[in-house]
């Protein structure tokens, strides 16, 4: 009954997909890398970072993670690029570059 | 042991909820609702049932929150009529598509314009293609009987389809008839508790209901859905079968009346076909060999099985309570004769309509449409389509 996301794609034939295609599963939206849609992509300069975090709670996709305190890199498997994150950044510390790849 | 009553099709229902009693029922009571939510929430209010009532915003909002009740892991229903289930539209292709198996208690009466509210099939027959279950009643019994087979059909595991009791708007709805009702230990026996194997406010199983698809998924949704509606065939026919032997009515998925040895058979749902039947026992006491056909399950249409009982006709009537307005007959003429074809039944056929708006339709015209098919069966009269019946024309 539970439902193996990984085992369910576009090849899937119809009596194998869920009734409803209800997600018998939780927390799903991990395995599916939203990050394929970027076309913009946010580049981090950890030199020019203060550590400010205004960039994170901004992130409306949860992609900016902070440990003890400090932002990381970027989750790229699931930035959209939407670029939201450079705009409130106060020190420059994030600039956004043209294509899929942070270069 | 059943307990002899007298009711109108409103209270039947009510009734019928009073001792299913479900867990939510989110409605909008305000015209063009039906008594139905009113009565349910005096039976709430004198504690005889302790179903959690939503007084909604609109019938938008309460098949929303039916199916919102619904995914969270509650029995739920709700009821309305006429543009009541017009508004519902929307959400009652989500609640077919996330399969919920909840149940809306129908009062038929027809759409606007003119604006009316009397009995007619057209708020039932827009949804139809909505991915509902639809059993219609011609007597308040046979309302009653429906409403306690619905949560049994709906929540089969081969089915997990949302189903629509129908019965007609005032006739049924507001007459009050003997009724015969069951005790309420054996309804809450029959119906069973309602234990989901998945849902919303289970926190140690997480799911999500309702998803985005996108073109790659759609189909292959769609086709499992027509199948389940498909296999709600056979579970209309058990739960019927095993309602008969509990408490002694039974009924198929139509019901055959006098069809035996008949030439000329009249194919009707709902309220008239009461009529109908008295005009066959009229016509037969003058020798005339009529039959009546009356559909009780529209949704599956049992298009194989309508023709099997059909094919020794000789003509046949297909009797229209809405129209489409697009020049070839409602949804009933449209699909019957679709199935005739299909199981290579040529026979005559002559669809007619009638009772819109709440029009009367008697035992009168009934025999004036036996006569009629009866003349273009035997003497090849040309009859016009989609005659409308008892309708003021100057036309001859």
């Amino acid at each position: 009954m539970r439902t193996d996301i990984s085992k369910i794609n576009e090849a899937t034939p119809y009596e194998e997909l869920t009734e409803g295609l209800i997600t018998f599963a939780g927390g799903t939206a991990r395995d599916f890398h939203t990050g394929e849609w970027r076309t913009d992509t946010p580049v981090f300069d950890k030199e020019a970072c203060k550590q400010c975090l205004l960039c994170a709670p901004a992130c409306p996709d949860g992609c900016i993670p902070v440990k003890d305190s400090k932002r990381e890199d970027f989750d790229y498997d699931h930035c959209k690029g939407c670029g939201i994150c450079a705009k409130v950044c106060p020190f420059n510390a994030i600039k956004m570059v043209e294509g899929s790849e942070p270069k | 042991m059943s307990v002899k009553d007298r009711m109108s099709g409103n209270e039947a229902v009510a009734y019928a909820i009073k001792q299913v009693n479900p867990d939510v029922m989110p409605a909008f009571p305000i015209t063009p609702s039906t008594e139905i939510p009113q009565l349910v929430s005096s039976y709430i209010a004198n504690n005889e049932m302790d179903t959690e009532f939503i007084p909604v915003e609109s019938e938008h909002s309460s098949m929303s929150a039916t199916i919102g009740a619904e995914a969270a892991g509650a029995r739920s229903l709700t009821a309305t009529s006429s543009c009541g289930l017009a508004l519902m539209w929307e959400e009652l292709l989500l609640a077919a598509s996330n399969r919920m198996p909840c149940v809306l208690a129908l009062v038929n009466r027809t759409l606007s314009g003119p604006i009316n509210i009397n009995c007619d099939h057209s708020d039932a027959m827009g949804a139809r293609d909505t991915g509902w279950i639809q059993i219609f009643a011609e007597s308040n019994q046979e309302a009653y009987d429906n409403f306690i087979q619905a949560y049994p059909i709906a929540e089969d595991p081969r089915v997990h389809l949302p189903v629509m009791i129908c019965q007609d708007g005032f006739i049924t709805s507001h007459a009050v008839m003997n009724i015969e009702l069951n005790e309420d230990n054996e309804v809450k026996e029959f119906v069973g508790e309602y234990k989901p194997e998945e849902f919303l406010l289970n926190n140690n199983k997480p799911i999500a209901i309702g998803p985005y698809a996108i073109s790659s998924y759609v189909m292959e949704a769609r086709k499992a859905q027509e199948e389940a509606m498909e296999n709600s065939k056979e579970v209309i026919i058990e739960v019927a079968k095993r309602y008969k032997e509990r408490f002694g009515r039974g009924f198929e998925l139509f019901e055959e009346y006098r069809l035996d040895d008949a030439d000329y058979i009249m194919v009707i749902m709902g309220s008239a076909a009461g009529t109908a039947k008295q005009a066959v026992d009229d016509l037969r006491e003058k020798g005339m060999k009529v039959g009546v056909l009356k559909i009780r399950v529209f949704r599956p249409f049992p298009a194989e099985e309508l023709a099997k009982a059909l094919s020794n006709a000789k003509g046949i009537a297909i009797m229209e309570r809405t129209e489409s307005y697009n020049g070839h007959g409602g949804p009933l003429c449209a699909e019957l004769r679709a199935a005739l074809y299909e199981n290579k039944v040529f026979t005559n056929v002559v669809c007619y309509t009638y009772g819109l708006g709440g029009r009367d339709f008697t035992v009168d015209h009934v025999y004036e449409v036996f006569e009629e098919v009866k003349d273009v069966t035997e003497n090849g009269k040309k009859v016009t389509q989609h005659r409308y019946i008892n309708l003021r024309t100057n036309k001859a």
